[in-house]
């Protein structure tokens, strides 16, 4: 059965705010970790855990806490990525909005744990609403002694706020982040240097997706070990997936990290299946960057095991025949959708959203716009399909920061598995657009049972 | 050089040679000189903070150091990444890398007007170089390209957002000569636009630099008098006597007139001594120069590669340098 160790309250009436939040058990982590813990046996727990990042890329959270730099009288900070912009996902929203001070409790424990004093969450300017949640948790956690100068008399202090950006999902890249609060314009920063030797104002930096510093409580609470043991493998612990698509239940659902993906979508516990008992097409496991899957790799992986909602099996085959966790923005498409309008549609957000820093970045984006548009709407070429191999093949790995390659994946994925539906907007170019995509889909069908 | 400085080896392109710790890849590869040099668009020595934009510098390496001899999955902008002991590196001799270059070059192209012939920078501009030597023969971008509104940005110098590469070098160069802006690019993605932040520092004695560092005919001198292609000028090195600068400088001449005044660049077209205003745009008569003699271009432009060999003659062996 699954496990819940974020959301295990969040249905509880008024528990977004302190008194109930405490009622329920709330702030006894950092209770705990201020009398009985010292900040590196935070880190060491946090390490046992096998926490991995929640923000997209996986990485080791207590490894990353362990680089940070500690040079003499130079202080650092500890910032919360609540850019939350990947298209597919809004689990950090969820969090935030129900149960702001599971965020706070998470903040002062990782700030404990870093000898931070000075921290920040930095949310994406369009959760205004989730803004205010915060701020007024934060200022509930003020005045019962959770924040401020000598948190409950242990000498550790804490200063804590929130900084909306301004709409750009480059933002939620760390480095830019960090420009952004700065007050600079958010252009990600070349690394070396890491933000954990020089971050924000230069000062060491660590930066943390929400879930990720939720999920610290629970680990203080239970211990590392306790942690790890829920899970599998190197995937421990439990994951936020925010599901949408066409699927009956679109939602935040908390999963054991392990379960099969075919539970996950069919199970009544979680999407409830495909809706109006279409048939399963393809599926984006972990947020737009990810590689697409076509339906017959999103339950079993090419070896024919079942695929597990886990880093290592999502990622199995690799992008030949493989995905990734990724945020766990998780969309279904049923057998209506069309591919190439979809794929069409997440590089018009990339191109929005490049800083166009770097030139590949800059122009490759616009120009696989352009070309996916033109084969969306019927004009499109045969070379096309294979021009926009080749510009996404310059854009991955060239580039400054991440979104290069955010941008590239989801093409090479769709035009992987997809090449006959792009075809077949070149050669049917009115049948495409009259949107009767049972056509092509059959062919996939078949070309799978075959 | 001081003794103490413990030099460390890195071999690019199959050349091996002992440079400074904290020494980049590009620096490493300029001081070897020749073929294994990368093209660098957006890095400029002097501007602190440039680089790793333009990614036309990208290079393999293939071992990272002598301790971890491990190659680097992804290719590097040698601009912006140091070299370490025992770095092997591949710039010309990488398959990879010429691939990149070139599929950088052509996506640089592909917002870019394309019409040399009636730019002013023709024949010393970065990207033409750039895109004679990497570039593919065609462009397959059949779109429509990006176009700015020319602007008038005081009353010496035009800026052409069209051209622009976005560089960011005339942003650095206006961010270090002037105090009071941090960046000056508005929007984003590629409908980033120079800011007019860099009109409000015309008042700084020094801002016509950043025609200098511009590697395209973004920014151009208007008060280059005889709007000549710069293949008809003679370029001379000169000096004055400036209060606010080193007042040496090069005069580009038609017959005896000057037509136009620039900092004097390198060979990788960096300028290594900033001229002011005054000399830049209001020193136009003979009398205001001392003519030192023929500059020799070392320009690998295929223009001026070209007029300035039939020109060769006039150099005297002395100002020929190496
Ligand atoms: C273009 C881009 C956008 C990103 N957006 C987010 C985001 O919205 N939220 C987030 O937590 N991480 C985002 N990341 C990942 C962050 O850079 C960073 O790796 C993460 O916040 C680290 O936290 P974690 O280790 O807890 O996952 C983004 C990365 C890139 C390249
Ligand atoms: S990859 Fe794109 S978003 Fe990232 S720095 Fe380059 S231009 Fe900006
Ligand atoms: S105007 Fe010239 S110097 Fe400035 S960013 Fe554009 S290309 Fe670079
Ligand atoms: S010169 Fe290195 S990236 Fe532009």
């Amino acid at each position: 059965m699954s496990r819940k160790l974020l959301l295990n309250n969040v249905h509880v009436e008024g528990i977004h705010t302190y008194d109930v939040y405490r009622k329920n058990g709330g702030y006894a982590a950092v209770e705990k970790a201020l009398k009985s813990m010292t900040p590196e046996e935070v880190v060491e727990e946090v390490k046992k855990s096998g926490l991995r990042g929640r923000g997209g890329a996986g990485f080791p959270t207590g490894m990353k806490w362990s680089f940070i730099a500690k040079p003499e009288g130079v202080p650092r900070h500890f910032l919360c990525n609540a850019d939350e912009s990947e298209p597919g996902t809004f689990k950090d929203r969820y969090l935030m909005e129900k149960i702001p001070h599971l965020l706070i409790e998470g903040m002062i424990l990782s700030s404990f744990a870093l000898g931070c004093e000075q921290s920040y969450i930095y949310i994406r300017g369009e959760y205004m609403y989730v803004l205010r949640i915060l701020e007024k948790a934060i200022a509930e956690a003020y005045q019962n002694g959770w924040l401020g100068k000598n948190i409950k008399g242990s000498g550790f202090n804490l200063d804590l706020s929130v900084s909306p950006g301004a709409g750009a999902y480059i933002c939620g890249e760390e480095t830019a982040m960090i420009e952004s609060l700065e007050g600079k314009r958010g252009n990600p920063r070349m690394k070396p240097p890491f933000p954990a030797i020089q971050g924000l104002w230069q000062r060491p930096t660590v930066v943390n997706n929400v879930e990720t510093i939720c999920a610290v409580v629970p680990i203080v609470n239970e211990g590392g070990e306790a942690y790890a043991g829920v899970g599998i493998g190197r995937s421990a612990g439990t994951k936020l997936i925010s599901a949408g698509g066409n699927i009956n239940k679109p939602g935040v659902y908390e999963i054991e990290m392990g379960i099969t993906v075919e539970e996950f979508i069919y199970g009544d516990q979680y999407c409830g299946g495909i809706k109006n008992g279409k048939k399963l097409k393809a599926c984006v496991p972990g947020g737009s960057s990810v590689p697409i899957l076509p339906h017959y790799l999103v339950c079993k992986t090419a070896e024919g095991t079942d695929r597990l909602m886990s880093y290592e099996s999502l990622a199995e085959g690799g992008f030949a025949t493989g995905s990734m966790l990724g945020s766990g923005g998780f969309i279904v498409y049923d057998e209506d959708q069309c591919i190439v309008r979809n794929t069409w549609n997440f590089a018009r957000f990339y191109h929005h959203e490049s800083c166009g820093q770097c030139s590949p970045c800059r122009e490759g984006t616009g120009w696989m716009e352009k070309v996916l548009h033109r084969l969306e709407y019927g004009h499109g070429k045969i070379e096309d399909i294979d021009l926009l191999w080749d510009i996404q093949r310059k854009i991955e790995g060239n580039t400054i920061c991440p979104l290069g390659d955010a941008a590239a994946w989801p093409v090479a994925a769709a035009i992987r598995h997809f090449r006959e539906e792009f075809e077949w907007h070149v050669k049917e170019p009115n049948a495409c657009m009259t949107r009767n995509y049972g056509l092509v889909t059959e062919k996939i069908f078949e070309k799978v049972n075959a | 050089m001081s003794e103490q400085i413990q030099q460390i080896k890195v071999t690019i392109d199959d050349q091996t040679i002992m440079v400074d710790p904290g020494t980049s890849i590009l620096s490493a590869a300029r001081q070897i000189g020749g073929n294994v040099v990368p093209p660098a668009m957006c890095f400029y020595s002097s501007l602190k903070g440039s680089g790793g934009k333009c990614r036309t510098c990208l290079v393999e390496v293939s071992a990272g150091s002598e301790k971890d001899p491990r190659p680097m999955p992804k290719l590097v902008a040698s601009c912006s990444t140091n070299v370490m002991d025992g770095m092997i590196v591949k710039n010309k001799t990488s398959d990879r890398v010429i691939d990149a270059r070139k599929g950088v070059v052509e996506l640089l192209l592909i917002n870019h007007p394309l019409d040399c012939p009636v730019c002013d920078q023709a024949g010393e501009c970065s990207l033409q170089d750039l895109a004679f030597e990497h570039g593919a023969s065609h462009s397959r971008y059949e779109f429509e390209r990006r176009e700015f509104d020319q602007i008038d940005i005081g009353e010496y110098i035009k800026l052409h957002m069209t051209r622009c590469i976005l560089c960011y070098r005339c942003v650095y160069i206006a961010n270090q000569l002037t105090d009071n802006r941090e960046h000056g690019v508005l929007k984003r993605g590629d409908a980033s636009e120079i800011g007019t932040f860099i009109e409000n520092s015309l008042d700084n004695d020094f801002i016509g630099n950043v025609i200098d560092v511009c590697p395209v005919g973004a920014l151009t001198d208007k008060t280059f008098r005889f709007r000549s292609r710069v293949w008809y000028t003679k370029p001379m090195d000169a000096s004055c006597s400036c209060g606010k600068c080193s007042g040496n400088a090069v005069v580009w001449m038609i017959g005896d007139e000057i037509a136009r005044v620039t900092a004097r660049k390198d060979k990788y077209g960096e300028v290594k001594e900033f001229i002011c205003n005054d000399c830049r745009f209001n020193k136009k008569e003979l009398s205001d120069w001392k003519i030192e003699g023929p500059r020799q271009i070392d320009r690998h432009s295929v223009i001026s590669a070209n007029h300035y060999e039939k020109a060769a003659p006039i150099h005297t062996p002395l100002l020929n340098k190496a």
